[in-house]
């Protein structure tokens, strides 16, 4: 099992130079009907139908490699819907809804099993330990591999410790490829402070398939992030999945301000910039997905790399110093 | 290192109210303790160790936060030193009546389960020594209302970080107009998805960025209000 699923990753590699990723599924699901304060993942057993439509367009959109609907689905976020006690059975729904999409096409699609953050801080900040968290990302990851997922995808976090315990509590279950990736949306750096350089130097010692960043302020940010960590780590496969835009307000409704071409042409930059792994997360459907893939189709050098490359340079990212703070006196050892 | 030697009974009341800001800003809890029961010891008020001390040195973390040198790891490290610094000052502040900083009741809005955000800024508030009646997440009308009345607080604070739950904080501002209190409270608003244009929109009285922005505009709008209540 994890011998062919390895394969089939590199299947998917040795076959096409950039992954196209999927879009966003919250929003699909929000169009489809789902109420606010509604569990999505419930929906991957109430209904299955909608997921798999989402799956579907996203796959005619030219999708490599799509998510599970259970970005949610671990048991501490499960229990704000009080369905902490069908982790399993919803994150195996997740995964079967995909798996029966992919197989379904007529190329190769794999099925990333989309594992989210606990919500929980880790202590000493929080309440969660680590030990604690390993099991909840574990007992997600077991329901996503009985469902037939490719590999595990961990995303939108903000924590190092809680990416190792999500990958450390993966591969308590199973050897399939991981891949995790970060949200960069603080000023340069995740909510917890990690700039994109140190981020892929503590996650490149981890084995995973895939290292990168999602969701966060828009296009730029993004693209920032692919340069930073592919300056600290040429070596690593990158993965980008920008929103579609930043959200604005208008006439009582929220939209991303990103139109697929818009996206088309970010994918051409990050590309360049370093990315291996090409998608969108909030605000970005089939449409900007099949912009993005058809993007991925022209030459590289459409692209002035030079000119990006001086862009991102000229760019003042978050410094990668730890800022300390003189003290008069200080009576604790470090 | 020699700086171990410190002796607390040895130091100034102007350098131990420094070291309290300090060891606050480090996020030291038992040290902050000790050093609020030793200016207890030397009869200082406990109003004048909660502003000299521990709001002082919150102001420095809220900042520093605000400018990107620190990070919520160390904010939430912070709140906590400042919180057990409080639980030995909050009973004593009950006893002599102390003028409170602010009432808040927090929370996120109807269908909205999603509450870090929210978290972070009642921690930073209770931080700047903010009473904070925090509701948790998916908060009706009825929720706030009655918290409003149980609590009578200075401000309400709506979280949301769903597009499709925000406009429910219009529900609520729109409640508060039709009970007739809603002059009688500041608004704010918070969450990934909001911006300016969308608190003016709905008549709050301020969306905030994030939590840093969050304390200062409570504290500007106790200010206020504090201002008003004299001149009335």
């Amino acid at each position: 099992m994890a011998d062919s699923a390895q394969n089939r990753l590199d299947q998917l590699l040795a076959t096409t130079n950039v992954v196209v990723l999927d879009g966003a599924m919250g929003t699909m699901l929000f169009d489809a009907g789902l109420v606010s304060g509604a569990s999505p993942e419930e929906w991957n057993i109430s209904h299955p139908d909608r997921i798999r439509a989402v799956h579907r367009h996203y796959i005619h959109s030219g999708s490599h490699i799509i998510l599970t609907n259970s970005f949610g689905g671990s048991r501490y976020r499960l229990k704000l819907h009080n369905l902490q006690d069908r982790v399993f059975e919803l994150n195996r729904a997740a995964a079967k809804n995909a798996r029966a999409e992919a197989d379904a096409a007529d190329r190769l699609v794999l099925v990333g099993g989309s594992i989210g953050p606990t919500g929980e801080l880790l202590k000493p900040m929080g309440n969660m330990e680590f030990d604690e968290a390993k099991t909840a990302f574990a007992e997600q990851a077991k329901g996503l591999v009985a469902g037939g997922v490719d590999l595990l995808w961990v995303e939108t976090m903000s924590d190092l410790e809680e990416v190792r315990a999500a990958v450390e509590g993966i591969r308590s279950v199973t050897d399939l490829p991981i891949c995790a990736t970060m949200s960069f949306d603080t000023n340069g750096r995740t909510m917890m402070g990690v700039t994109p350089a140190r981020a892929v130097r503590a996650m490149k010692q981890w084995g995973l398939a895939g290292i990168g960043g999602n969701c966060g302020n828009g296009i730029a940010e993004i693209e920032h992030v692919i340069y930073a960590m592919h300056r600290e780590a040429p070596e690593v496969r990158l993965i980008a999945k920008a929103n579609a835009g930043i959200p604005q307000w208008r006439d009582n409704e929220l939209f991303y301000d990103a139109t697929p071409s818009v996206m088309g042409r970010y994918a051409q930059r990050v590309r360049a910039l370093g990315a291996s792994f090409v998608g969108g997360c909030c605000g970005n459907g089939p449409d900007h997905i099949a912009a993005i893939s058809e993007a991925l189709q022209s030459s590289i050098s459409e692209v002035d790399l030079a000119a990006l490359m001086a862009e991102q340079a000229a760019y003042d990212g978050p410094s990668d110093e730890v800022v300390t703070r003189d003290r008069a006196r200080r009576r604790h050892r470090e | 290192m020699e700086e171990d030697e410190i002796n607390l009974k040895e130091m100034l009341d102007d350098e131990l109210y420094e070291l309290m800001q300090e060891d606050l800003y480090d996020g030291y809890a038992q040290e902050v303790s000790e050093e609020v029961e030793e200016m207890l010891s030397r009869d200082h008020q406990p109003y004048t160790i909660l502003t000299e001390g521990l709001v002082a040195g919150m102001d420095v973390v809220g900042a520093d936060f605000r400018d990107g040198i620190l990070f919520v790891p160390e904010v939430l490290m912070a709140a906590k030193a400042m919180k057990a610094g409080m639980g030995i000052l909050r009973p004593l502040l009950a006893e002599t009546g102390a003028e409170k900083i602010g009432t808040m009741v927090i929370g996120t809005v109807k269908g909205d389960i999603h509450d870090i955000g929210k978290n972070l800024v009642a921690m930073m508030l209770e931080g700047a020594g903010f009473e904070i009646i925090d509701l948790g997440v998916n908060n009706s009308v009825d929720d706030f209302m009655g918290a409003i009345e149980k609590h009578n607080p200075d401000i309400i604070g709506m979280s949301a970080l769903l597009t499709t739950t925000m406009p429910y904080m219009r529900v609520v501002i729109d409640a508060l107009k039709e009970a007739g209190i809603r002059q009688n409270l500041v608004v704010l608003v918070g969450g990934a998805p909001l911006n300016e244009a969308f608190a003016e929109d709905i008549e709050a009285d301020a969306y905030c960025r994030d939590a840093a922005v969050a304390v200062e505009t409570a504290k500007k709008y106790m200010a206020i209000r504090r201002q008003k209540a004299k001149a009335d």
